[in-house]
């Protein structure tokens, strides 16, 4: 029986093996001792578990259950080869009888949670099928393997006429049992030693059928979730897979992107194989919360389903194109474009699967296709004709900074750093920004990107920002019509081809002129500049500027005290892509008298405002924007005031103000506006000085 | 089923400053995009569609300067199989006409069922080359088209195409045309594909047969501002007439006083 249980198990791994064989590669073998920290704390530390409590406690008290209670499962396998062999001492027979008291409790919990309690994310609204019988099936199995090892015990201890007391409750409560009926019954010896022998044989048998069950169901992560902790991704999240990891031209690929399973790479169908169908990405995804056409968790699923399908167990590999496409059919298009590659998802898995790569790789089959929202073509055609993707013309791209150099100059202002006036036409520039020519030094780069360059209200906060600069003093320049979009959101739009043009024109942009740091008001940029164009200076973002130079002394802020609360919004791309959570937050803790509270969804289960740049343009079909569903829960929190500290968050946001009617009583801020707002009189008075 | 389309590279003007040469013979065009012609851009999708329904070859045909090579190179990422540039310097200043005949004389001696135009262009906007194309070469022309499908029809010998197309009124109708046949394509009859960076690229070694007058039989005197029977004397904006007023100031003061006039003025 062991060996053909085991010949199973191993024959159906096998079978499930042969995708990802087939897969494409996944250089997963670098920094094996962070890898092997992931695996204790992650994996047998269950370090994500607790962000959803009960839940979570359940799961690691069922996961302790299986560690300490694997040792008693295979020595009792042991045992019908050579007696003896499952005693291991007192000690641990006690240790694994309360395991086993344990485990049957949480159980328990399970069971009434799945049954009574059922939480909103246990049944997914695109599902076509419930999992909650698997998930019953599978907590029976396993409070069988618990009776049936008490029972094998507690016959035991009846048979030796000995007792288990307190040490052995579960064993003891069932060797009572035994008791009872053996004196009331008047059953004998016999029957009693059939007990032993049977429930022996019913835990060895249900653990070898559970052990065989688990590659074909949800419960395969119990095999592959720790193998895929190790093998998790183990850069920051903001940077993207590249489209090939063989060939580094990306002119030189014959496919780009996913369209069939076998385009994805073996750890993100390690991933498929992993998912345990919990729902948690589902319920931080705020496309999902929104009620557009995504659900992270139906990619996982629906892809597992598929690769089952074409790569059953018995029978032939069902050649791609007998299969309905991947990217189209089993997952819809619909899907893909309501994606804000925001990584809540994976922030919130428990086992680490990773999402927003595979949906940017089939975005870039789909663009590669041709297949593209019709309201992106425009936006993306000005990206490659204009720089923008407003369609604006690229010489104004610094115009802003123009525009403050006639107010400044007309106040008798001079930016610091504009030295270039003795001789020739000085500089444009103002407040504490100058334009950069070609040649040009300066001690900071300030990288606008499109949205701060041409949008007027975002104009506004680089507006901001840069009397902030003039405050600190600093030498701080603009790449003026020379830079163009950073190309974040083309990127991950899946159109790379352009990105990497944008990029290359921004490269040689900052090539021409010399800094030592970057700052961006913008974290898409931010993430593009430290992430896709790998450039080797620091860049920091305008919040980080801020709180430097708060904490340095240079900027002292007068209080704001307006009587409103006020609240920090964590955006996606500068906290969970760039773990920055802390400088917004020691800026507003800077203000004086400003009353601040944290909403429920903040840092790292921070809420996507409805995406950036390009996703401006494509509004997935929603039941509610996503930028109302989060004004809700600042409202919740009791602010009226929403900090932000990137561009699109603003738009959002103050878009969502609008539509859900609370003009009257909220107000989006950036971070920089905030600050500006608190140096008001000392800038003032710095003017009336200098005038 | 072949399938000619017919494309122009044009300005796009949008949010660029429209400022008149001296002269006023043309604009200044350093702010300019350029790009495929809008309406030209769903000719070549139905086009490619088209051939991806019933097999065949399509070819995208283009008359212009060498950088007009450009929408040429972007009608075969979109899925063209043949590029043909109309390229002499000769052919500057022509009229709708002259485009016309040079395209016709360029198309004469190929094998087709189907000549595509777009129904009109987003810079000279006169919507003539289709017909005086369906004129030269005789063939029947169906304009405005908004849907359009081909299959063996009841009538000649060739197939026919039912097409759907706007007549005044606001109306639509469908016919049935024979082919070889001219039909002039309307924007919203499909959705265009995109055309990526990379798929622009993959297509940069492809052939473009370049032709030149001499090349297509046709004389000096035919071509370009010579053959011209249509000439520009001046371009200029439109004088503000009477009555009309330019709102100035920010966009607060722009809309305050906007909507001062309309309750003024019983707009409200």
């Amino acid at each position: 029986m062991l060996a053909l249980a085991l010949a199973t198990l191993v024959w159906v791994l096998w079978q499930r093996l042969a995708l990802l064989r087939a897969a494409a590669p996944s250089p997963r073998w670098d920094h094996l001792g962070e890898r092997l920290r992931r695996l204790l704390v992650i994996g047998f530390g269950q370090s994500r578990q607790p962000r959803y409590r009960v839940a979570g406690i359940v799961h690691i008290l069922i996961f302790g259950g299986f560690l300490v209670l694997s040792l008693r499962s295979m020595t009792l396998i042991g045992e019908a080869f050579s007696a003896g062999y499952a005693d291991l001492g007192s000690g641990y027979a006690a240790v694994k009888d309360w395991t086993g008291v344990v485990v049957l409790g949480a159980c328990a919990v399970a069971a009434w949670r799945r049954v009574v309690v059922r939480p909103a994310r246990y049944h997914d609204r695109h599902a076509r099928s419930s999992h909650t019988p698997e998930a019953l099936l599978i907590l029976a199995l396993i409070c069988s393997l618990m009776l049936a090892d008490a029972a094998y015990e507690g016959s035991a201890l009846v048979l030796e006429g000995k007792g288990g007391g307190w040490r052995m409750p579960l064993a003891s409560l069932l060797a009572w049992v035994f008791g009872a009926v053996q004196q009331t019954g008047g059953a004998e010896q016999p029957l009693l030693g059939g007990i032993h022998l049977a429930a022996f044989w019913i835990h060895n048998a249900v653990l070898l059928f559970f052990l065989c069950l688990l590659p074909l169901g949800k419960h395969f992560h119990v095999l592959s979730a720790l193998p895929n902790v190790f093998f998790s991704k183990l850069e920051p999240s903001g940077k993207l897979k590249p489209p090939s990891h063989l060939e580094a031209d990306f002119d030189a690929l014959e496919v780009v992107g996913v369209s069939k399973l076998e385009d994805l790479g073996w750890k993100e169908l390690l991933d498929v194989y992993s998912c345990t169908d919990c729902g948690r990405c589902s319920d931080h995804c705020p496309a999902y919360a929104a009620g557009t056409a995504l659900s992270p968790r139906m990619l996982s699923i629906k892809m597992r389903e598929a690769a089952y399908a074409h790569y059953p167990l018995r029978g032939k590999v069902v050649p791609p194109e007998q299969r309905p496409a991947l990217v189209g059919e089993t997952i819809g298009t619909a899907e893909l474009w309501a994606c804000t590659t925001c990584g809540a998802c994976e922030e919130a898995c428990p086992v680490m699967i990773e999402y927003v790569d595979k949906v940017v790789d089939m975005r870039r089959h789909l663009v590669d296709d041709g297949r593209l929202p019709a309201s992106l073509q425009k936006p993306l055609a000005a990206l490659e004709k204009r720089g923008n993707p407003y369609g604006k013309m690229a010489r104004k791209r610094g115009d802003w900074v123009d525009g403050l150099a006639a107010e400044a100059s007309a106040n008798g202002n001079r930016a610091v750093g504009s030295d270039r006036s003795e001789g020739g036409d000085p500089a444009p520039c103002g407040k504490g920004v100058r334009i950069l020519a070609p040649g040009d030094t300066a001690e900071v780069l300030y990288f606008t990107d499109s949205c701060a360059a041409f949008d007027p209200r975002i104009q506004r906060t680089a507006v901001a920002f840069a009397e902030i600069l003039l405050h600190c003093g600093a030498d701080v320049g603009t790449l003026g019509k020379d830079e163009v979009d950073s190309g974040h959101e083309a990127r991950r739009f899946g159109e790379e081809g352009l990105f990497l043009a944008l990029r290359e024109q921004n490269l040689l942009a900052m090539e021409q002129r010399k800094f030592s740091r970057i700052v961006t008001s913008d974290p898409h940029a931010l993430n593009a500049l430290r992430h896709d164009y790998g450039v080797e200076l620091p860049v920091l973002h305008h919040s980080q500027w801020i709180a430097e130079s708060v904490a340095s002394g240079e900027l002292n802020m007068q209080g704001i005290d307006d009587g409103r609360t006020y609240t920090y919004h964590d955006p996606c791309y500068l906290g969970r892509h760039n773990g920055e959570y802390q400088a917004p937050r020691q800026i507003l803790a800077a203000i004086p008298g400003l009353r601040s509270v944290e909403m429920e969804r903040c840092a790292g289960r921070s809420f996507c405002c409805g995406g950036g740049s390009l996703s401006l343009f494509n509004e997935p079909e929603c039941e509610r924007r996503m930028g109302e569903i989060r004004l809700d829960m600042a409202a919740a929190a009791g602010a009226q005031v929403v900090v932000t500290a990137c561009p699109f968050c603003l738009i959002n946001l103050e878009d969502a103000i609008k539509t859900s009617g609370r003009d009257e009583h909220m107000e989006v801020v950036d971070l920089a506006e905030l600050v500006a707002q608190s140096l008001a009189p000392q800038s003032a008075a710095m003017e009336s000085e200098s005038a | 089923m072949n399938i000619i389309v017919c494309i122009k590279r044009v300005a796009d003007t949008s949010e660029a400053e429209i400022v008149i040469q001296r002269g006023g013979q043309g604009l200044e065009e350093e702010d300019f995009a350029w790009g495929i012609n809008e309406w030209d851009n769903f000719a070549v999708e139905a086009a490619v569609q088209l051939k991806e329904q019933h097999g065949g070859v399509v070819t995208a045909m283009t008359l212009g300067g060498e950088d007009d090579e450009e929408v040429l190179r972007r009608a075969l990422a979109m899925g063209c199989d043949e590029a043909v540039h109309l390229c002499d310097e000769a052919f500057a200043g022509a009229d709708a006409w002259g485009i016309a005949k040079a395209l016709a004389a360029a198309v004469r001696g190929r094998s087709y069922d189907l000549l595509l135009c777009g129904a009109v262009s987003g810079d000279a906007g006169g919507g003539q080359v289709g017909g005086f194309l369906a004129g030269l070469l005789d063939l029947p022309l169906v304009a405005l088209a908004t849907c359009l499908e081909v299959g063996s029809g009841n009538g000649g010998t060739g197939g026919v195409a039912r097409v759907r197309h706007e007549v005044e009124s606001g109306l639509e109708r469908v016919v049935e045309v024979d082919l070889p046949a001219v039909v002039t394509v309307q924007t919203g009859i499909n959705e265009p594909r995109y055309v990526s960076i990379r798929g622009i690229r993959k297509v940069a070694g492809a052939e473009v047969q370049v032709l030149d007058g001499a090349a297509l039989g046709l004389q000096a005197a035919e071509l370009g501002s010579a053959g011209a029977r249509v000439r520009l004397e001046e371009l200029f904006l439109p004088p503000r007439g009477e009555g009309a007023e330019v709102l100035e100031g920010s966009d607060e003061e722009i809309v305050q006083r906007l909507v001062e006039m309309l309750h003024q003025r019983g707009g409200l």
